[in-house]
């Protein structure tokens, strides 16, 4: 049921082990592999409400797992477009597959150029090796 | 691994949710060898024991274990123990690991002539073996709760304990600490699920047995905690004045189970409006919503009150249910 550790080439990352995937003016976020092996099982996701804004750096929600509540930390700054349900009624989608149907929110960037401060695949990985 | 009470110990194996349904649902083993164990001995020992322990250890006979509270002079709770009477004038104590020095020094500055304390908690290993197919799986026939009996599995000497901590039928093993290895892979080799303490705090919160250090201490009395069950008041334990004077005006505040009605987990420490306070909390693996326990004022610990839990700057609604909260199905 859990994946296998992985962190593709086409996402950017941020050190507090989150991912964007970057579709032209908006992005798909989430949390790595290794967020999600740390916390374990995740049993409840406290979206952000479409409308709301997100900064980079700053926490756009939560997810819990039965022992550890986490925050999530944006990699990117933007306005919520939409939040990924499934992951709300089903949050241990998460574990299963965190970087396809366990994404957590679509945000239309206000501010694309944090994207050059963002970790690319190879040197996330290093941050998880040193972790 | 996490470090606890000097004692390293897994939280977890294949995962918290899955250890907790093979509990409910089969057979599941904790190593629970932390529990601290003292031996009170001696023709006093009976007296030292009804002076200091909050139940009544003359309705306790040889064979037999009883639920009861070291109590301070307040009735806070100092720790809760499960009592073995071994012999007539022979008695096992088993606490809490954190609690154990406390326990053992509290008992000992009160040894009565005839009575002797020793801290043996080195000498035994506890394995808790719990769920509705864990006699099937280590061979042993049914026997009434709370007693106790010489027994051997798979070649280990063990005392079998019929006694839990997650609301299942079960037993809990002791033997020598020498045979603990030899033991947990006996167990392992019957079909039983490794469990660890993750696992042993959700399944013991469905069913509402407090954690001391969590739902139950020193500065809440017994009455207040709900467990006047286990007080027998007239036998004048250390605090059973105090708890006579609780229970005849009513506590002020009450420890209560209670459901989130909101979705959210409630966890340790969070207030709830109205001058409560969380003092457990967790996703319930078996009804699939937050779950707790917490004090709130008398008024609202009647089930079906809602509460107001402030989880992390927002109020979440929740409601006070009859305890405990998961019930098995019938089977």
């Amino acid at each position: 049921m859990a994946a296998t550790e992985s962190y593709p080439d086409d996402l950017l990352y941020h050190p507090e082990h989150d991912w964007a995937r970057i579709e032209g003016d908006e992005a798909v976020l989430g949390i790595t592999w290794f967020a999600q092996d740390a916390l374990g099982e995740l049993v409840h996701y406290e979206a952000p409400d479409v409308g709301g804004t997100v900064t980079k750096g700053s926490s756009y929600g939560e997810v819990e797992s039965v022992k550890a509540v986490s925050d999530l930390i944006s990699p990117l700054s933007g306005e919520v477009i939409e939040v990924n349900q499934a992951v709300v009624d089903a949050p241990e989608t998460v574990n299963a597959d965190p970087y396809g149907d366990g994404w957590l929110i679509r945000i239309r960037m206000t501010s694309p150029d944090e994207r050059d401060d963002l970790l690319s695949a190879a040197d996330y990985r290093k941050v998880v090796d040193e972790a | 691994m996490v470090a606890f009470a000097g004692w390293e110990m897994p939280v977890q194996y294949e995962g918290v949710i899955a250890e907790h349904k093979a509990v409910r649902g089969d057979a599941g083993v904790f190593d629970v060898s932390h529990m601290g164990e003292l031996e009170v001995e001696g023709p006093t020992a009976r007296d030292l024991l009804q002076a200091m322990l909050s139940n009544d250890v003359d309705r306790l006979r040889p064979g037999h274990a009883q639920y009861t509270l070291l109590t301070n002079e307040d009735g806070g709770i100092l720790d809760d123990l499960i009592l073995y009477r071994l012999e007539e004038h022979r008695f096992l104590i088993v606490a809490n690991a954190s609690n154990t020095d406390v326990v053992y020094r509290w008992v000992k500055e009160h040894e009565l002539r005839g009575s002797d304390v020793r801290d043996v908690s080195d000498e035994y290993a506890l394995l808790a073996v719990q769920g509705p197919r864990s006699l099937e799986r280590l061979g042993l026939a049914p026997a009434k709760a709370f007693t106790w009996a010489m027994g051997e599995l798979d070649g280990v000497e063990v005392m079998v304990n019929r006694t839990g901590y997650t609301g299942e039928e079960g037993v809990e093993l002791a033997c020598m600490a020498d045979d603990a290895g030899e033991l947990w892979d006996a167990i392992l080799a019957r079909g039983v699920v490794p469990c660890g303490l993750g696992a042993r705090d959700t399944l013991r919160l469905e069913v509402c047995f407090p954690l001391h250090g969590n739902d139950i201490g020193p500065q809440w009395d017994a009455i207040s905690s709900g467990l006047g069950w286990a007080c027998a008041l007239d036998t004048g334990f250390t605090g059973a004045d105090r708890l006579r004077e609780v229970k005849a005006t009513g506590p002020a505040r009450k420890l209560v189970a209670f459901v989130m009605t909101d979705r959210a987990i409630p966890r340790q420490g969070m207030s709830i409006a109205g001058g409560g306070e969380v003092t457990s909390g967790t996703m319930s693996p078996m009804l699939d919503v937050g779950i707790g326990m917490g004090y709130v004022p008398a008024p609202s610990a009647a089930p079906g009150t809602e509460l107001l839990v402030d989880v992390r700057g927002k109020e979440r609604r929740a409601e006070v249910r009859k305890k405990p909260l998961y019930h098995k199905e019938p089977s």
